[in-house]
C-alpha cells in the first residue's frame, strides 16, 4: 500500500480497505466526480415527492384531531401518529442510504463532498413531521451540484422547504407589502444573514447589506404546492446588496443577488479555504487555497474546477494526518474495516442500526443530522478529541465491533489492512499483546492513525 | 482569516499554549496552599443563540415598551424595582430576588458589534478581548486566564461541564471536562495498551488520560448524589438537574470554578412559546444549584449567566426577534448583594437605540465579571484589565458581593 493511495483513502474518501475499481489517483478520482452517480441509483435517496402524501396526511390529521370529538378525533390523532411515524422511518432509511452509499462508493470523494456542502449548507428538521426533510435537501439541492456550478446550488438551496423553514424565510414579510401591510407583518433577517455570512461571504459585509437581503429575498417562501415567490409578500422597491441595486419584486432578481454573491471574490476565498480546511488541515498551506480561490474566479464558481485544483495540488498529498475522522467518518471507516457493505447496512433492524450507529454519534459528539446552529459541525481536531468524546469512541471500539461481525475480523490481519501506509510502531506493538481478539480489535479503532484522517 | 475560523483552528493547539505574555500569577487573600483559591465558588453559565435581555427584565415601566412588541409578553410577571418587571417564567427566582441573592445587569454587552454574527459573538464572550487585539495575541477563554494567574492549581479545580465545549474555560492552566453520561468499562490491560498507543500524540494522550480518570470518579459522586432516573414529563429537565448535580458535587470538594452552557435562545419567531423551555431550564440551573450545594456552600458562590449579545427591542415579522446588541445578564448566589438592576438604562426612544433597532450597551459585560472576580478572589485591578480582559476598563465598584 503506498503513500497515496493511503492519503487518497484516507484525506478524500472514507478509508481503508478501499472498494473494487475505487479511484485512487487525481485524473482518476476527477473522472468519478465528472461521471454518473452511480450510488445515487444504487441506493436510493429521499425525494420531497415522497413525502407530500405522508405530510399532508399528517397534518389534515392533525387538524382534525383538534376540532372533532371522540370517538372521530381518537381516530384522526391516532391516525396522524402513523403518519408521522411514517415519516420518520424514510429518515431513518435515508440515514442508511448515506452509510450505505460512503460504505461502497468507488468514487469516495463524491460522498465526501456532498458531506462538506450538506453541514455547510445546514438544516434541520423541526419538529419529527419533517425529520425526513434534510434528507430530501441533500438529496435534491446538494448532491445533484457537488461538481456544478455553485450559483445553481445556491438557488436550489434558497429554495428548499428544508431551508426555507429552517432559518425562517416562510416567515419573513416585506413590512410595506401587500401582506405584510394588511397582516402587520415584517422582517425576518435570519436567512439573509447566514447567506451572507456562513453561505457565501463570510466577511466584509455590514448590518445594511443583511437587512437588504432580507427584504429582496422577501417572497421566497412555502406555498401550497411547493417553494414559490410571492410578489404579495415581497417588499416594494430596489434593494442594495454590497453597492449593487436589485430592482424587481421576482424570483429572477433574486437569483441575480445569488449569482453575485456566488461569483464575489470573497465567497471564492471564504469557501476555497473552508474546503481546504475541511479535506487537508486546519492551517492549509496558501497555496493551495490559492489555487482553488483562483480557480473559482477563473470558472466563475465551477465547483469541479475547484475539487480539480484541489486534488491537482501536491500540498493535498503531503502525508500526515492533521485532521481528526468526525464521528460519521469514523463511523463508517470502522464499518468498512469490519467487512460490512451498505447492503449489510440497508437490512439492518432499525432498532440495531439506532443502538448500534446513530445513538453512540450522539454520545461522540455528533447527534445525527443535529448540529448545535446553521454553522454546521467544528473542524479542529481537538473538538472532537475530547475526553468525553473519546470515552465514547473508546467504548464502542472495544464493545460494539462484537455485535455488528462474528467472528471478528484477525485483528493484525485488521490492523494492516484498515490503516495501510498510516500504521504506526506503538499500534503494531501493542495489537499482538492484548487479552483478547475483542480488545485488540478495539485498540485498532481507538488508535490515533484510525481517528485521524 | 477571520477570527472565528482562527480561533476554532487553534483550540488543536491551546492545550500545549505558552501561558499569555501579559500573565503573571498571584498569590490570592484567603487562599492556603491546599485551596489556593480559597472558599469562594464561580460558576459561570454561557446562554448561546442570544437571550433577549428585554423579554427576561422587562422595562414595564416605560410606555414605549409595550407598543415595541404587541405579542411577546402574553402574560404579566412579578414586580422587580417598580420599573423593571422579571418574566412570568422566571417567577420561582422571586424569592431568591427578595432574599438579594439575584440581580441582574440591563443593557449590557461585550465590545462586539455590528455584524451581530452568532459565532463571532460567542468567541469574543468567551475570549473576554476587546475588538482591537491582533489576531493570535490571545486564544484561551478567560476564565481559564483567570486560573493560570492562580499558583497550585490542580486539574480538579475548574470544570467545564456538559456536551457542549466550553471554550471560556480553554487555555494551559488545567482543567477538568466531563459530560455527566458516560461509562467507560475496559480491562487493566487494555488501559494500559491504549496509554502506550496515545503516547506519542499529545490531543489523544491529553483527551484519554482525562477519560479513563474520570470515569472512575464520575461513578462515585453519580452515586453520592444519589441521581434517579429522568421521570418521563421532564426530559430536558432531568438532563439539566443532571449537570447541575454533577457540578454541585464537585463545588462541594475542590472545585472552585464551573462553566456550562444553556442553549435554544435564538428565539427569531413565535418567541412567547421559544422562550419557555430555556426560561426554565435558566430557572432550573439556578434553583437546583442553590439547593445541592447546600445554605452554606451558596452563600460563597456566585453564578453569572452571559449571553453574547441581546436581540432588537422591535418584535419581528413572525412574532419574534433579531439579533441585536445590548443585552442582560443574569447573577445568583448566596454571596451576591442583588436584589438590583444594574447598569445605566439607556431607554427606548429610537434615538437612544444603537442603530435604531437595539437596545443601546452602556456598560461592557466582561466589567461585572472583572468585578465579581475581584470581589471573590481578591485579584488586582490591573491584573484584571491588562491580562484576564486585556484592555478592559472597569469604572467604579458596583460592590457586587456581600
Amino acid at each position: 500500500m503506498t503513500q497515496d493511495t493511503t492519503t487518497a483513502a484516507f484525506r478524500f474518501g472514507y478509508g481503508l480497505p478501499l472498494p473494487a475499481q475505487a479511484a485512487t489517483e487525481p485524473a482518476s478520482m476527477l473522472a468519478a466526480l465528472r461521471g454518473a452517480d452511480a450510488m445515487a441509483s444504487t441506493y436510493r435517496g429521499p425525494r420531497l415527492d415522497d413525502l407530500t402524501d405522508a405530510m399532508a396526511g399528517a397534518d389534515a390529521n392533525l387538524r382534525l384531531s383538534r376540532r372533532a370529538k371522540p370517538p372521530e378525533s381518537e381516530a384522526a390523532r391516532k391516525e396522524y401518529r402513523r403518519a408521522v411515524a411514517e415519516l420518520e422511518t424514510i429518515a431513518l432509511t435515508a440515514a442508511k442510504t448515506t452509510f450505505a452509499r460512503a460504505l461502497d462508493a468507488t468514487d469516495g470523494m463524491r460522498e465526501r463532498l456532498v458531506q462538506f456542502w450538506a453541514d455547510h449548507f445546514t438544516t434541520k428538521a423541526r419538529s419529527r413531521r419533517d425529520a425526513p426533510l434534510p434528507a430530501t435537501f441533500v438529496e435534491e439541492a446538494i448532491r445533484p451540484f457537488i461538481s456544478d456550478r455553485f450559483a445553481d446550488m445556491l438557488r436550489a438551496v434558497v429554495q428548499h422547504p428544508a431551508m426555507l423553514g429552517y432559518l425562517d424565510q416562510s416567515l419573513s414579510f416585506g413590512p410595506n407589502s401587500r401582506v405584510g401591510q394588511r397582516r402587520g407583518r415584517g422582517l425576518n433577517e435570519n436567512l439573509a444573514r447566514e447567506l451572507l455570512e456562513l453561505h457565501t461571504l463570510g466577511s466584509g459585509y455590514t448590518q445594511q447589506d443583511v437587512t437588504q437581503m432580507a427584504e429582496l429575498l422577501t417572497g421566497l417562501t412555502m406555498g401550497k404546492a411547493g417553494p414559490t415567490f410571492d410578489k404579495r409578500r415581497a417588499e416594494p422597491g430596489a434593494e442594495i446588496v454590497l453597492g449593487q441595486s436589485y430592482d424587481g419584486d421576482t424570483l429572477e432578481t433574486v437569483f441575480r443577488a445569488l449569482d453575485d454573491l456566488a461569483e464575489h471574490p470573497q465567497t471564492a476565498a471564504h469557501i476555497s479555504h473552508k474546503l481546504a480546511v475541511h479535506f487537508v488541515a486546519d492551517a492549509p498551506n496558501a497555496d493551495l487555497v490559492r489555487a482553488m480561490t483562483d480557480a473559482w474566479r477563473a470558472s466563475g464558481g465551477d465547483l469541479l474546477a475547484v475539487s480539480e485544483a484541489l486534488l491537482m495540488h501536491p500540498a493535498a498529498w503531503s502525508p500526515g494526518q492533521e485532521k481528526a475522522r468526525q464521528p460519521y467518518d469514523f463511523m463508517v471507516a470502522a464499518l468498512r474495516a469490519l467487512g460490512l457493505t451498505g447492503s449489510d447496512v440497508m437490512q439492518m433492524q432499525d432498532a440495531l442500526f439506532r443502538r448500534h450507529i446513530l445513538n453512540p454519534m450522539a454520545t461522540m459528539g455528533q447527534p445525527w443530522q443535529a448540529p448545535a446552529g446553521p454553522d454546521g459541525w467544528e473542524e479542529a481536531p481537538a473538538a472532537w478529541i475530547t475526553p468525553e468524546a473519546m470515552a465514547a469512541r473508546i467504548t464502542w471500539a472495544m464493545d460494539i465491533p462484537q455485535q455488528l461481525r462474528t467472528p471478528l475480523p484477525e485483528p493484525e490481519a485488521l490492523m494492516t489492512r484498515c490503516l495501510g501506509a498510516n500504521l504506526g510502531g506503538r499500534l503494531a506493538w501493542v495489537v499482538p499483546r492484548s487479552e483478547n481478539i475483542r480488545e485488540a480489535v478495539g485498540l485498532v479503532l481507538a488508535s490515533p492513525e484510525f481517528n485521524r484522517r | 482569516m477571520d477570527r472565528r475560523l482562527f480561533l476554532k483552528a487553534l483550540t488543536a493547539s491551546a492545550c500545549s499554549a505558552a501561558a499569555h505574555p501579559m500573565m503573571t500569577t498571584v498569590t490570592l487573600a484567603g487562599s492556603g496552599g491546599s485551596a489556593p483559591l480559597g472558599d469562594h465558588r464561580l460558576v459561570v453559565v454561557v446562554l448561546r443563540g442570544a437571550m433577549d435581555g428585554l423579554d427576561v427584565v422587562r422595562p414595564t415601566g416605560d410606555a414605549l415598551f409595550a407598543g415595541y412588541r404587541p405579542t411577546l409578553s402574553p402574560a404579566d410577571g412579578p414586580d422587580l424595582t417598580g420599573y423593571f418587571s422579571l418574566n412570568p417564567l422566571l417567577s420561582g427566582l422571586m424569592p431568591l430576588w427578595q432574599a438579594g441573592q439575584l440581580g441582574f445587569v440591563h443593557a449590557t454587552s461585550t465590545p462586539y458589534r455590528d455584524q451581530r454574527s452568532h459565532f463571532d459573538g460567542q468567541d469574543i464572550l468567551e475570549a473576554g478581548t476587546g475588538l482591537d487585539v491582533p489576531d493570535g495575541a490571545v486564544r484561551d477563554g478567560w476564565l481559564n486566564r483567570m486560573l493560570q494567574a492562580v499558583p497550585g492549581l490542580t486539574a480538579q479545580t475548574a470544570f467545564a461541564i456538559g456536551t457542549e465545549s466550553a471554550p471560556v474555560l480553554y487555555g494551559p492552566a488545567p482543567v477538568s471536562n466531563w459530560q455527566p453520561d458516560l461509562r467507560l468499562d475496559l480491562s487493566s490491560q487494555s488501559r494500559l495498551l491504549l496509554e502506550h498507543v496515545y503516547h506519542d500524540d499529545p490531543l489523544f494522550r491529553d483527551a484519554a488520560a482525562e477519560a479513563l480518570m474520570l470515569t472512575e470518579r464520575l461513578d462515585r459522586s453519580a452515586m453520592e448524589s444519589g441521581m434517579a432516573g429522568p421521570k418521563p414529563d421532564e426530559g430536558r429537565l432531568a438532563e439539566i438537574d443532571k449537570l447541575v448535580d454533577f457540578a454541585a458535587a464537585r463545588l462541594r470538594e475542590e472545585t472552585r470554578v464551573a462553566a456550562f452552557s444553556l442553549n435554544g435562545w435564538d428565539t427569531h419567531r413565535n418567541q412567547a412559546g421559544g422562550i419557555t423551555a430555556p426560561l426554565r431550564r435558566l430557572e432550573r440551573v439556578v434553583l437546583r444549584m442553590a439547593e445541592q450545594l447546600g445554605p452554606q456552600i451558596w452563600g460563597k458562590t456566585v453564578v453569572l449567566a452571559m449571553t453574547e449579545f441581546g436581540r432588537t427591542v422591535a418584535e419581528n415579522g413572525s412574532k419574534g426577534t433579531d439579533h441585536g446588541t445590548g443585552g442582560a445578564m443574569l447573577m445568583a448566589g448566596g454571596a451576591l448583594r442583588g436584589g438590583r438592576v444594574l447598569g445605566a438604562w439607556p431607554g427606548l426612544e429610537e434615538a437612544a437605540l444603537y442603530d435604531r433597532r437595539d437596545l443601546l450597551p452602556t456598560t461592557d459585560v466582561r466589567a461585572w465579571a472583572a468585578w465579581a472576580m475581584r470581589g471573590l478572589y481578591g485579584f488586582d485591578r490591573s491584573l484584571l484589565e491588562t491580562g484576564i480582559f486585556p484592555g478592559l476598563s472597569m469604572g467604579d465598584d458596583p460592590g457586587l458581593l456581600i
